[in-house]
């Protein structure tokens, strides 16, 4: 027998708002704890909620993203339940008129296929604060820094249906909330949370099993070990003919495995009920036009573009698109290579591949953001155009590719300081092969012999003698010859 | 001079004249409050300290020939459910005994900078659920006209120590009645403006779709004067309404030409005590008498307001009173920490369960209670949602009946004030009793109740007047030539 | 009186509401809570099938802040009502999961 699994995903990510969702408190991570606390994020009796309006725009942005049906009228309701971080024991949420549904996320899998994971809805609500529990289990202590922050959370229908799936799910989803500044997705801050219900059935089949919810997921990686463990537990008691019940279970991230949660029948009534302290939220078509417009291309949009028009291929287009900054970058550096160099032949190639590998290679060994280094689109082109015109060559490019990036000196200008406009003259180039072919009989001989790297080894001689400046490509020229003759 | 007597108004006129100074008022009502409050019960808590000095402020201001406002020098006592920063503020319950808030509501922060100076706190009905003032934490506050009997309720206190001249005016809050039965019961003038035009932020929440601020006074000119100072929209509350306030002193007008009242015949019914009925109709009668046109009107679904009530303001209780548990500020159980006993709940939860069973009076667990189960799995629309359609067509009903007339006029409160004891252990009968005034927070209207009369025991009565949405001032108007035109509010309670 | 509310019905609904009962008082709020929801019935008397509820009495609408932060008190202030406290945290009974 043949089994697939049946995944839907909910995600809670945090929105990049300066204040709560109904309170002027910052939400900046780190603090102290209780030291982003007021009256009406700590529930003091007498406070009342007003909507953070930069949340709504938030709310509008993701749902045009997801592809969602923005609800004209929206409403917040109540959803009661008693926690310690939870100050007024009610969380304000939508359960009766949420903010939008009916949407889709198009992914696109291994071997181009693509498939669109449905969007249930997507509502706004306030974030609970954070419980600690004292190791000698005496105590819990409560921080309420994070009460009151807005999350947007996104229901997905049960559309997907492997591990994998969810993987390049979740990451085109985080692509989107980071490209349009909705969520700055940092999982390791709790920015980012997901819950998924899982139910395995004999493939071919189309009924939805009684599904398990299974929380606490705090990175990517849990929520797929998570699923995949999930997966083999529930196949492995269908193959024994054992039923799968409907129940809420937690990660043990110490056992890695996933385990039942305390199941109290009240668990899940939450006695909804309309917000009496906010009226309705409207959302006019002129807002969601306005917010349209100001909306930056969605990342997996531009990858479609990235890839057709600039032939760019996968994994330069994923590097470059993985964040908005480095994406935007790309653009303004085609642009000036178009525009600042005509007919010097930069190539959108030759721009992905310098970002894609040596500059990223930088910015990941010093752990560090493009913005905050001092590179800039011109530059880059002007390394590229140095290279391309034959003024240096690949390597120099590379060894002053720092200095530019830490000190936003001007290529040209390192070149001209450095001396190291790179040798084209032949003549130049062919002395100082002659000396090295002189020096080097032995290595000549093993070469004769058949040894390959021998005559890698003569032009790295070469390249050293004329301090890197040697035009690769006529050093190889020169060199192929004179051993010929010999 | 019996100073205790005196209206704000006429208080302000002394002060202006400089015949007296604040101080002197402030210390001649602590006096009297100190003499003659144990028979009442009134207050919760006297801030006489912060009281005399803002008095002297305020006295500083007056020597300095600086301009004051109408409530500036003037004592005020405030009902124990409106957040007063620095002075406890309880909502007459043992859960928030040693609850001391940091923040000031929106009508405090109002009086403060019209420079009133604030007397205490005053008793009522545990988080204001009750129409007697016996649900109480701190006793039974008594009705000052005879002591064997209720003040009313909830916002009893506030309406009692205006009437035994414990304070000139006050200000109360009102969910299905609380400030007009009192108001009715103790012989004062009661306002519960419309919902929305004086910010509730700071109004501890009992139902935040129905509650709102509003004042006890001892004429008709006092409460326009105080709305004067205490409407206006709020920012910080998204239910307050941005809409101009107008001058409601301009409102004083004597007379009632053109005026067109309506009355509903809904509100003659079995159960209203005959009394009650015949002074309603002698005022009627007087306003005919000043030229007021009188229609019949009708209110259908009345009698489906107090059940709609009784679901939704326990629903919104129920959530709004969660919060009281113990974790973050007021009272928590003595017996915590020896965790979870039968096994079955957690250590927090069995606090939780400890603190509001000996925070809770009866009366709050039993809405609490209703509401929850109204709310709960597989009920919310057999309940709560029809008990909302219904808030609809009651609505309806004042729309329809507002096409024909200014304002309505109906009783108060079926009987006049009742024993104490007499319903406390019959909860229906005492939900029964709001039958005239919940109608009016169902539909958020603006109503106030005046003095119109006594019982043959000398019990005061009250009459209700409804107006349009933020129509205060009609109100106002129809109040004030009612008042012109009699003389039950200058009848005294004795209280020796 | 109708048996609309049972005594186990009372007990779940305590439970959500984190009231602990005892003995005779679940009998009493059963009785008294019966008493109530049988007079409540009184509502299905009317249709309301082409009625739109009322949440809110006020038409308002789109009332919003701007995202403009303002400085919270300090946390003293914010720990100075808590029953518990420690190392500015509020401090509660073991929560276990
Ligand atoms: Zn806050």
């Amino acid at each position: 027998m043949e089994y697939e699994p049946v995944i839907g995903l909910e995600i809670h990510a945090e929105l990049a708002t300066k204040t709560k969702l109904f309170c002027s408190c910052s939400t900046k991570f780190g603090a102290s704890p209780n030291s982003q606390v007021c009256p009406i994020c700590m529930g003091l009796p007498g406070v009342l909620p007003v909507v953070n309006e930069k949340a709504v725009e938030h709310m509008i942005i993701t749902a045009l993203a997801l592809n969602c049906t923005i609800t004209r009228q929206t409403k917040f309701d109540r959803k009661n339940y008693y926690y310690p971080d939870l100050p007024k024991n009610y969380q304000i949420s939508q359960q009766y008129f949420p903010f939008a549904k009916d949407g889709f996320l198009e992914i696109k899998l291994l071997g181009d296929e693509k498939k669109k994971i449905g969007i249930g809805n997507i509502h706004l609500e306030e974030d609970a604060g954070k419980n600690i529990h004292l190791e000698n289990g005496k105590a819990s202590l409560v921080d309420l820094n994070r009460t009151g922050i807005p999350l947007v959370e996104i229901v997905t229908k049960p559309d997907l249906r492997s591990p994998e799936e969810v993987e390049i799910f979740m990451d085109t989803l985080r692509d989107i909330l980071l490209y349009t500044e909705v969520s700055d997705c940092k999982m390791e801050e709790g920015s980012l949370r997901f819950e998924a219900n899982i139910s395995v059935r004999e493939k071919g089949q189309t009924h939805l099993p009684p599904r398990v919810e299974i929380k606490n997921l705090n990175s990517f990686k849990i929520v797929l070990l998570a699923i995949k463990h999930e997966i083999e537990r529930q196949t492995k008691m269908l193959e024994k003919k054992e039923k799968v019940l409907q129940e809420t279970r937690l990660w043990d991230e110490e056992k890695q495995i996933t385990r039942l949660m305390r199941s109290k029948e009240e668990a899940h009534d939450y006695r909804y009920f309309p917000e009496p302290d906010l009226p309705p939220l409207f959302i006019s078509e002129e807002e969601i036009e306005k917010i349209k417009k100001e909306m930056p291309e969605l990342p997996n949009v531009r990858k479609e573009r990235f890839i057709t028009k600039y032939r760019m291929n996968e994994y330069d287009s994923r590097i470059i698109l993985s964040d908005k900054e480095t994406a935007d970058f790309f653009e303004e550096c085609l642009k000036l290579g178009e525009n600042v160099y005509p007919g010097t032949s930069i190539f959108s190639k030759d721009i992905a591949n310098w970002i894609a590998g040596p500059v990223t290679r930088y910015l990941n060994e010093h752990n560090t953001p493009l913005s905050k280094t001092q590179i800039t689109p011109q530059y880059l082109v002007e390394l590229i155009s140095l290279v391309n015109k034959g003024l240096i060559n690949q390597n120099t490019a590379k060894n002053i590719l720092p200095e530019i990036l830490e000190k936003g000196k001007a290529p040209q200008e390192i070149v001209k300081e450095k001396g190291l406009i790179q040798v084209t003259d032949e003549e130049e180039i062919s002395q100082a092969v002659d000396k090295i072919l002189k020096e080097n009989q032995q290595v000549i001989d093993d070469f004769k012999k058949g040894k390959t790297n021998a005559f890698s080894f003569l032009v790295g001689q070469v390249m050293k003698s004329t301090k890197g400046k040697a035009n690769p490509q006529t050093v190889n020229k020169l060199l192929k010859q004179k051993l010929e003759i010999l | 001079m019996e100073l205790h007597k005196s209206t704000a108004h006429e208080l302000h006129n002394l002060l202006v004249e400089k015949k007296i100074s604040s101080l002197e008022i402030t210390t001649s009502i602590y006096e009297r409050i100190e003499k003659l409050d144990k028979k009442i019960n009134s207050y919760i808590t006297l801030t006489k300290e912060s009281a005399l000095q803002k008095a002297k402020g305020v006295d500083k201001k007056i020597s300095k020939g600086e301009e004051i406002s109408s409530l500036s020098g003037i004592p005020i006592a405030i009902k124990d459910i409106i957040s007063t920063k620095e002075i406890r503020t309880t909502c007459g319950s043992k859960i928030l005994s040693n609850y001391i808030p940091i923040y000031d509501a929106t009508v405090i922060e109002k009086l403060k900078k019209a420079d009133a100076v604030i007397l205490g706190k005053t008793n009522m009905d545990e988080f204001a659920m009750g129409s007697s003032t016996e649900n109480s934490a701190y006793g039974v506050c008594r009705n000052p006209w005879n002591i064997s009997t209720i003040p009313g309720g909830s916002s009893g206190g506030s309406a009692a120590c205006v009437a035994a001249d414990f304070a000139p005016l006050s200000l109360g809050s009102d969910t299905g009645g609380s400030i007009r039965q009192p108001a009715s019961m103790c012989g004062v003038v009661g306002l519960k403006p419309t919902y929305g035009r004086v910010s509730r932020y700071g109004l501890v929440a009992f139902a935040s779709s129905l509650d709102q601020i509003g004042s006890f006074t001892k004429d008709v000119r006092d409460t326009a004067i105080i709305l004067n100072i205490i409407a206006g929209h709020d920012s910080m509350d998204s239910t307050s309404v941005p809409e101009d306030v107008p001058n409601y002193t301009k409102h004083l007008i004597n007379n009632a030409k053109n005026l067109k009242i309506g009355v509903p015949k809904e509100y003659f019914i079995k159960g209203t005590s005959k009394e009650v009925e015949k002074t309603i109709l002698n005022s009627i009668e007087t306003f005919k008498k000043l030229g007021a046109e009188i229609l019949e009107i009708s209110l259908p679904h009345t009698e489906y307001a107090v059940a709609a009530y009784y679901i939704i303001a326990p629903a919104e209780a129920s959530s709004n009173l969660a919060r009281y548990d113990g974790v973050h500020y007021g009272y928590r159980t003595k017996d915590e920490g020896r965790g979870a006993r039968d096994g079955d709940i957690s250590a927090i939860v069995d606090m939780y369960e400890r603190t509001r069973d000996e925070g809770f009076g009866d009366e709050v667990k039993r809405r609490i209670m209703l509401g929850t189960y109204a709310l709960s799995s597989g009920y919310y629309e057999a309940y709560y949602l029809k008990a909302l359609k219904v808030r609809t067509l009651i609505k309806n009903d004042f729309d329809e009946a507002f096409k024909k007339c200014d304002v309505i006029i109906t009783p108060v409160s079926p009987t006049p004030a009742f024993k104490i004891g007499e319903k406390i252990s019959d909860p229906l009968q005492m939900y029964l009793s709001d039958i005239f005034t919940i109608p009016v927070n169902l539909a958020g209207l603006p109503a106030i109740s005046l003095p119109c009369g006594f019982s043959s025991e000398g019990l005061p009565i009250g009459l209700q007047i409804i107006g349009k949405p933020f129509d205060e001032g009609k109100i106002l108007q129809a109040s004030y030539t009612f008042e012109q035109n009699t003389e039950y509010h200058l009848k005294k309670p004795k209280l020796n | 009186m109708k048996n609309i509310i049972n005594k186990k019905d009372v007990e779940y609904v305590a439970r959500l509401s984190r009231l602990k009962l005892k003995g005779e008082q679940t009998e009493k709020f059963t009785r008294q809570l019966n008493t109530i929801l049988e007079y409540i019935e009184k509502l299905n008397e009317l249709d309301t099938s082409k009625t739109e509820p009322t949440s809110h009495v006020v038409p308002l609408r789109n009332v919003r802040r701007k995202d403009f932060q303002k400085p919270s008190p300090t946390v003293e202030e914010v720990l100075k009502n808590a029953p518990d406290k420690e190392r500015g945290y509020f401090k509660v009974p073991p929560i276990i999961e």
